[in-house]
């Protein structure tokens, strides 16, 4: 990480989860063939903050972008930073057609169940009953008008091209313990040339859900896990699964 | 001098082949050439042709506005193109194939039955290299010798009796159509 | 393959002969006709030199492979016709802001929306102007032979180093699918002869870490962007101007027309001059940089021009800032993917020559 103050704000989980994506750069020693994708999002100033190669790619484009860099030097340790519309909305394809065709490469995904950065409008993730600037009916986001939330990470393990997903979350001194080992999991997946690996992270953004920190921590285990659930979505590795810590 | 040929047939039957190798001769004769085929939906239909122009000159349009000469290898392409031939011009008809009447004046047509004739020979798929030797025949815009050298270029890749084979037709075709003027200009005199 | 020989190619196969020639790594691309014998020709020839060939989920994921590809510091080339075109226009202004060099083919369709895909030159607009959102500009070459789609594709990669900005090749279906003659009159370059460039993302390697980015909230730091491409533009305009010229001396009138349309008036005007009229031609190269200067001071003599464009007419409007009012400037067109013939031009330059003969 360089030394920097982030712009983000009080509670979110991005700066933890740059640290931990930072930490395990540095631990596996790859800082020096790292290259990251930040999306547009509220994550888009990430080169401020990682002391890696970073490329900044068009809102939705993360997948495509880091499929170009990885297919043109494939020595180089590409990972994309998206959130949920730009990888569950607009960069739905890149992201599917990445996983199907086994990329190497390593997806971090942060699910907040809305646009951030814009200012809190439904995300494809944002869950039922939830309001946001976009879904401002009483009963929040609703089936029949708005669809349902999409479970990403079930998607594209669906595909028979992607190799190791895992969802996590960043509301709890165990839970962040436990990211830490997913992003380490997907980078040594990466580095064992074992193809396309993502953790979706679901992570507070207390400014748009309008709650405190603590409140939103709690948010997270009491409404989106039971519909986001936690743990691994697919493992298929054939040779990291030892070597992982 | 701007000589244009269109060649014509149904998918499959190696019209564009016959273009690639008209075009190779001239090239070898350092002439100036263009090679046009059609393209996108229009070959779904299983219809081919192609344009080859012969040029002393820079060549402007590599499309068949008014062709001199047409090789029309079944009826769909005699029907298509006999109307733009440039007066004076020629159609070489495959006869084994075509069977409708030319349906205009002021061209002369020179009907090779070319599937007949490979048939004889031994594989009917040479149609078009017999065909080809009829148009050399009839239009002689490049040598026999270098279209027999461009047919080895092109041909020649894969296989060298394809090529011997290939020589044959072509030979039986540009014989076959000599007869044909022949009879033409016994009949004008 | 000697060098010198010539061989029969079809022009698709020039761009990627050229391509793979100047050591272009890598080659993303997505179906598109008429410009799938180019895709088809680079799978085969990229394979074939275990180079990089995708085939994308769509022309937008195509043209960020690109970007991607080209921040690592390989050749790039991406291709792909109008409405493929259109879609790659947001990574193309990306791409022109992080000052990266890509090359983009378009083998321009009848258009707008679908269209069809007939030969057009419907896409002037959209090339010379930069085509995506924000202040740019992107090289645009305009070949009018299949030699010259072969000397253009490897002139391209060259100047998108030179410059580091993505340039876009402007040909039509009849180009892409015509054979013709060509010779290589270039020495081939393997990619890892290329020199390596000084800002690439390729891992912080024995250096600091760098990005490339085209974020620049601070509206001064964006200013001053936008002025430093500006100068990178300028320099372009003053050193990379391209045209050709045709029966030009003594002209009265001077048609302008640029890659098929230009083949058709050059035969046009070749039976003008052989009727003794008075009737030349100028084939702009570059359209962006636009030979402005060039039109200009031949419009201190040469009283009247004529654009002559497939599409209702665009260039048109180039060549009235070129002239500036010292000059008429005609306009025929002919749209929709219909390819004039030279005995229809030849007609009606006729028409205005011998109008203007009268009125003088």
């Amino acid at each position: 990480m360089k030394d920097a103050v982030t712009h983000y704000c009080q509670g979110c989980g991005h700066s933890v989860i740059h640290r931990l994506t930072a930490e395990v750069i540095e631990e596996l020693g790859i800082a020096d063939r790292a290259v990251g994708v930040p999306p547009a999002g509220c994550a888009v100033l990430a080169y401020f903050y990682f002391d890696v190669d970073m490329i900044e790619a068009p809102h939705g484009r993360a997948c495509a972008v880091a499929t170009g860099i990885k297919r043109a030097n494939p020595e180089s340790i590409v990972f994309s930073y998206q959130g949920d519309g730009d990888l569950a909305a607009i960069g739905t394809a890149e992201a599917v057609h990445s996983a199907n065709r086994s990329e190497n490469i390593t997806v971090i995904f942060v699910n907040n169940a809305v646009y951030g950065m814009t200012g809190g409008q439904m995300a494809p993730t944002t869950l039922l009953g939830q309001r946001t600037t976009t879904s401002p009916a009483a009963a929040g986001r609703e089936v029949h008008r708005e669809g349902y939330p999409i479970k990403v990470s079930e998607l594209l393990a669906s595909l028979e091209g992607s190799t190791y997903i895992e969802r996590c979350a960043v509301n709890s001194v165990r839970a962040i313990r436990r990211t830490k080992k997913a992003i380490r999991e997907a980078f040594l997946t990466q580095m064992n040339g074992e193809g396309f690996s993502m953790v979706e992270i679901l992570s507070p953004c207390p400014t748009n859900w309008k709650m405190s920190p603590v409140k939103s921590w709690k948010w997270i285990d009491e409404v989106m896990t039971p519909y986001f659930p936690l743990g691994v979505i697919k493992d298929s590795r054939k040779g990291s699964k030892k070597d992982a810590g | 001098m701007l000589v244009k040929t269109v060649f014509a047939g149904f998918g499959g039957q190696g019209v564009l082949l016959m273009g690639v190798c008209v075009a190779t001769a001239a090239m070898n004769e350092d002439k100036f050439v263009t090679y046009m085929p059609s393209y996108g939906a229009e070959v779904r239909g299983g219809t081919a042709n192609c344009t080859v122009s012969i040029s002393t000159d820079e060549i402007s349009s590599p499309i068949a506005s008014s062709p001199n000469y047409v090789v029309a290898m079944n009826n769909p392409s005699l029907l298509r193109f006999q109307h733009i031939i440039k007066p004076g011009g020629y159609i070489v008809t495959n006869s084994s194939l075509v069977n409708v009447e030319l349906g205009r004046s002021g061209v002369t047509q020179i009907q090779v039955p070319g599937s007949d004739i490979a048939e004889e020979l031994g594989a009917m798929r040479s149609a078009n290299m017999v065909m080809l030797g009829a148009y050399a025949a009839v239009s002689n815009v490049v040598s026999f010798q270098s279209l027999i050298d461009a047919v080895g270029e092109v041909t020649g890749k894969k296989k060298k009796e394809l090529v011997e084979f290939n020589i044959k037709a072509i030979k039986a075709g540009h014989d076959y159509a000599k007869e044909q003027i022949k009879k033409f200009a016994s009949i004008e005199a | 393959m000697k060098n010198k020989e010539k061989r029969l190619m079809r022009g698709s196969e020039a761009i990627g002969e050229a391509a793979v020639r100047a050591g272009c790594a890598c080659y993303f691309g997505y179906p598109i006709t008429p410009q799938n014998e180019l895709t088809e020709y680079m799978a085969r020839r990229m394979m074939e030199t275990g180079r990089v060939f995708l085939q994308s989920e769509s022309e937008i994921a195509a043209i960020n492979m690109s970007l991607g590809a080209a921040s690592t510091g390989v050749r790039v080339m991406t291709s792909s016709s109008s409405p493929g075109i259109s879609l790659k226009q947001e990574g193309i202004s990306f791409i022109a802001a992080m000052e990266l060099p890509c090359v983009i083919v378009n083998i321009v369709r009848g258009g707008p929306g679908l269209g069809n895909i007939a030969p057009a030159q419907s896409d002037y607009f959209q090339a010379t102007r930069g085509g995506g959102h924000g202040d740019y500009r992107t090289i645009v070459l305009a070949p009018g032979s299949v030699q010259e789609l072969y000397d253009l594709t490897r002139k391209s990669f060259e100047l998108a180093d030179e410059y580091r900005t993505p340039v876009l090749l402007l040909a039509d279906g009849m180009l892409g699918q015509m054979m013709e003659p060509v010779v290589f009159n270039d020495k081939e370059i393997l990619p890892e002869q290329l020199p390596d460039k000084p800002w690439t993302v390729k891992g912080a390697k024995d250096r600091p870490s760098r990005f490339i980015r085209s974020l620049l909230l601070d509206v001064d730091v964006e200013e001053e962007q936008n002025w430093r491409l500006y100068r990178k533009y300028q320099r372009i305009e003053r050193r990379e101007i391209r045209h050709e010229e045709y029966y030009m001396k003594g002209a009265e009138l001077a048609i302008v027309a640029y890659g098929t349309a230009a083949r058709i008036a050059k035969a046009a005007v070749k039976r003008c001059v052989e009727k003794n009229m008075r009737v030349g031609l100028i084939r702009p190269i570059s359209l962006w940089p636009f030979p402005y200067e060039h039109i200009y001071k031949t419009a201190e003599t040469v009283k009247h021009f004529m654009s002559f464009e497939m599409s209702t007419g665009q260039m048109i409007e180039d060549v009235q800032l070129g002239v500036k009012g010292r000059a008429e400037v005609l306009m025929y067109g002919r749209p929709g993917g219909v390819v004039p013939t030279p005995a229809e031009l030849f007609r009606v330059i006729s028409r205005a020559y011998n109008k203007i003969a009268r009125e003088k």
